[in-house]
């Protein structure tokens, strides 16, 4: 069923930016507002099964493909234990922050070491997981 | 400590619940269980925990009800 609402369409057109700038800012403040990789994570695959609902789920394919959404889900936890494993080149335990990244002044949102790179790699693999659960539970005839 | 927003949101969070688990209709459950998140999620923040609050709105107003919904479009919308 090809269902097409105007409203709805410019509607999507005209959050969806917003919606995955607010994700986005929710993973990369995590150490300064409340947030984290996780719930900004959520919110930007949010904004892609918005996407997917209404254009149909050849435009969210074209944008994010299956494929590609289970490559980024492991390549986001490969990126997160490749940065706490690194921390033993120092000597240092499992996730202890490196001395190549700087602690910065307090309150800046380059500081708290490597949380932010963290968080982000939390939130990339939580988004595609997203986009993939509702991909793969049937989102090729649901629109 | 607990003053009348607080209370209308309560006893809203205990009708709403009693009735997901009493309702037949599988799609009105799933409605009511996003109006139940986002009581939830209010509550959440007037807890001074707005960390919570944000994953509670986008995960379970957001999310499970889209994919709840998209199990119901998969199998029956009525109660067996």
């Amino acid at each position: 069923m090809k269902f097409r609402d105007t409203i709805v369409s410019i509607i999507t057109r005209f959050m969806l930016p917003f919606i995955t700038l607010f994700g986005l800012y929710l993973i990369v403040h995590v150490h300064l507002s409340p947030g984290g990789g996780f719930s900004g994570g959520t919110v930007v695959g949010a904004g892609f099964v918005l996407l997917s609902l209404t254009y149909g789920i050849s435009m969210q394919e074209r944008k994010f493909s299956h494929r590609t959404s289970t490559l980024i889900e492991s390549g986001g936890a490969l990126i997160y234990i490749i940065l706490g494993i690194s921390a033993f080149i120092y000597g240092q335990p499992f996730l202890s922050n490196l001395p190549i990244f700087p602690a910065g002044t307090p309150g800046r949102l380059f500081s708290g070491g490597f949380i932010a790179l963290l968080n982000i790699a939390i939130g990339v693999k939580v988004a595609s997981t997203i986009v993939a659960l509702f991909d793969s539970l049937g989102g090729e005839d649901l629109h | 400590m607990i003053n009348l927003f607080h209370f209308v949101l309560i006893l809203t969070l205990i009708v709403v619940v009693i009735s997901v688990a009493k309702i037949k209709d599988l799609l009105s459950a799933v409605i009511l269980f996003a109006v139940y998140n986002l009581i939830m999620s209010l509550l959440w923040q007037q807890m001074r925990a707005p960390d919570v609050a944000i994953t509670e709105a986008a995960l379970g107003a957001g999310v499970t009800t889209v994919l709840l919904v998209a199990a119901i479009s998969k199998t029956g919308r009525l109660e067996k």
